[in-house]
């Protein structure tokens, strides 16, 4: 028992002496009286297409299609069978990863210089937000401009510097290697504000006389951040990677819309391979399977969040 | 005289970080603001500085904008589904999070995580059978596939959210409301809904900011161009087959970001720490 929990002993007391007209259980009535409406409408729009995705997946249902079959394990046979796929699955990793690293050392750097207060720190932080803050499919929309194959201004600065050639500009979205790479750094963009926030937040956790004391004994500026701060920031951190896996993972705003997977899918991820297969191209079935390939990567994260929030509790 | 020279290394160091990162994630939208006002002969020849008007400033691509394209009719559709989800998203999460925080002890607790983990089945893996109930439902290409869909995702971290902050109000002001003769419904109403109206605030710029934002679900249940929404309407059907007016295309997602990112970003220290509840204490 808590000294919270002591503290609270009186009223709870002075609670059981008035007498009830209702039996003891009417809190718990209540409770289920008030949560249920909510659980009801997630299993009816999030537990049911989620057993429907799985349904589907082993089914040969079509759009126009009005019942189903079941098939077994046919649409991932012919999935896996797919060039298409093996590249999308490999790009998603490949999208993944990359983007997490570069997010993870960029808003470390970030937040580490953004922690102390100065002058003009909440116009700045706001520059730093709008990534994140504004709709992604807009800012993706923009990077199209800015990543034009004839107008583009990145294209513009690099053959200023001479680092381009500016009758033959290079083709960002049109090339598979550079339209991976611009899939992946606008991806980053996005994410990196995010991760940048919730760090921020783990560093004001951390009391300040702790770097403070180990600098006055002797400890330089990056002993004090790689040996000190960053393993206090450890459970934090995990957070954001948690996070992040997810929203890229899953994600096919960025790719939708500067590529729609292009060019000749080499830039396709899972969701936008199973958004193109079944949804544009009807299959239902074969769409569902793709996306059921999310899940594994989900059911990690979900494991992996519950330890990091479970250790938080225990220490 | 080490530790004045560290220190200004530091904040030099500092500076460096925080400018370049600045310019660098700022920059897309500066470059919405610049692309609305020029004239299309200066957009499109690259001879020009492209960060400078080289020709006077116009307004036609606004005017084209608003007049010429369903702009304002998104911004509408957006509103009214954002203001719809809101709604929903209150009457479904408030009394559950009470609920979860004070009425069921740790089956609650439990019951809250298993909830925020529905936060994470993302909609890129429930589109292709959603798209499959929304038709069952007659809604498809309507603004009410939305309004019924979205709640599936602010639900859930809404009544995470709302769980830390029924939590952290002492037990000992119900209580006495309790003796006072009101009942524990009565309590809720009258005394933790005024004492949370913060908590509430946060929800209701979540859920409408989520709406503002998503995407999938916005591609895949509307088809036709009246009934879309901002995130989707712009960026498809500004695109007219293979020409992008990209005066007017940036026009819109800066006037679509701009409002959307100030109102998040006030809130958006709260958000946060709904997301860190259970890492950091």
């Amino acid at each position: 028992m808590t000294p919270a929990d002591a503290a609270r002993r009186p009223a709870a007391k002075a609670l059981r002496d008035v007498p009830r007209r209702r039996g003891p259980s009417s809190a718990t009535w209540l409770g289920v009286a008030m949560f249920s409406p909510a659980v009801i409408y997630i299993l009816a729009l999030v537990g049911l297409p989620l057993v429907l995705a799985f349904l589907y997946s082993v089914s040969d249902v079509t759009v126009g299609s009005e019942g189903w079959r079941f098939v077994g394990l046919d649409n991932f046979r012919s999935v896996m069978r797919s060039p298409a796929f093996r590249r999308s699955l490999l790009d998603s990793f490949v999208f993944t990863i990359s983007t997490q690293v570069i997010v993870l050392v960029c808003a470390t750097a970030l937040s580490l210089a953004l922690k102390e207060r100065f002058r003009g720190r909440a116009a700045v932080r706001f520059l730093i937000l709008l990534p994140w803050v504004a709709p992604i499919s807009l800012g993706a929309i923009g990077w199209k401009w800015l990543l034009d194959s004839i107008y583009s201004v990145v294209s513009w600065v690099l053959a200023r510097l001479h680092l381009v050639n500016a009758f033959d500009p290079p083709m960002w979205l049109g090339e598979p290697t550079l339209a991976m790479g611009s899939v992946i750094a606008v991806h980053s963009w996005r994410m990196i504000p995010f991760a940048t926030v919730i760090m921020l937040a783990g560093l004001t956790s951390i009391p300040k006389e702790i770097p403070e004391a180990a600098a006055v004994d002797g400890a330089g500026f990056w002993r004090t951040h790689f040996e000190i701060t960053l393993p206090m920031m450890r459970p934090i951190i995990n957070v954001a990677v948690l996070f992040g896996v997810v929203f890229t993972f899953t994600d096919m705003t960025v790719v939708y819309i500067l590529t729609r997977g292009g060019p000749y899918d080499t830039t396709q991820v899972l969701p936008s391979l199973a958004f193109f297969t079944g949804v544009l191209g009807s299959d239902l079935a074969e769409g569902a399977a793709i996306s059921v390939f999310l899940v594994p990567i989900l059911v990690a994260v979900a494991f992996l969040m519950l330890r990091v929030a479970h250790r938080a509790e225990v220490t | 005289m080490i530790r004045t020279q560290t220190t200004l290394a530091t904040r030099v160091g500092r500076w460096t970080i925080v400018a370049g990162f600045a310019v660098l994630l700022a920059f897309p939208f500066y470059w919405m603001a610049i692309t609305s006002f020029k004239q299309t002969s200066d957009l499109y020849d690259v001879e020009h500085n492209p960060f400078i008007f080289n020709a006077a400033p116009t307004l036609d691509h606004l005017r084209f904008l608003f007049e010429e394209t369903l702009f304002l009719r998104w911004f509408w559709n957006t509103t009214l589904a954002g203001a719809a989800v809101v709604v929903i998203t209150l009457l479904l999460a408030v009394p559950a999070a009470y609920a979860l925080a004070r009425l069921t002890g740790t089956a609650g607790q439990q019951l809250g995580i298993g909830i925020f983990l529905t936060y994470l089945i993302p909609p890129t893996l429930l589109f292709i059978p959603m798209s499959r109930v929304v038709a069952d439902l007659g809604l498809q290409d309507t603004l009410w596939a939305i309004i019924v869909t979205y709640p599936t995702f602010t639900v859930p971290f809404s009544i995470w959210l709302l769980m830390g902050f029924f939590k952290a109000i002492p037990k000992d002001l119900e209580e006495a409301a309790l003796v006072d003769g009101l009942t524990r419904f009565g309590a809720f109403v009258r005394l933790v809904i005024p004492i949370s109206v913060s908590g509430i605030l946060t929800v209701v710029i979540f859920s409408f900011t989520l709406v503002t934002q998503e995407f999938v679900y916005a591609l895949t249940f509307i088809s036709s161009a009246e009934h879309q929404t901002v995130s989707v309407g712009v960026p498809i059907y500004l695109v007219r087959g293979d020409v992008y007016y990209w005066g007017s295309l940036m026009a819109a997602c800066l006037l679509a970001s701009l409002p959307i990112a100030i109102v998040y970003n006030v809130f958006l220290d709260r958000f946060i720490a709904g997301f860190t509840v259970g890492a950091v204490k």
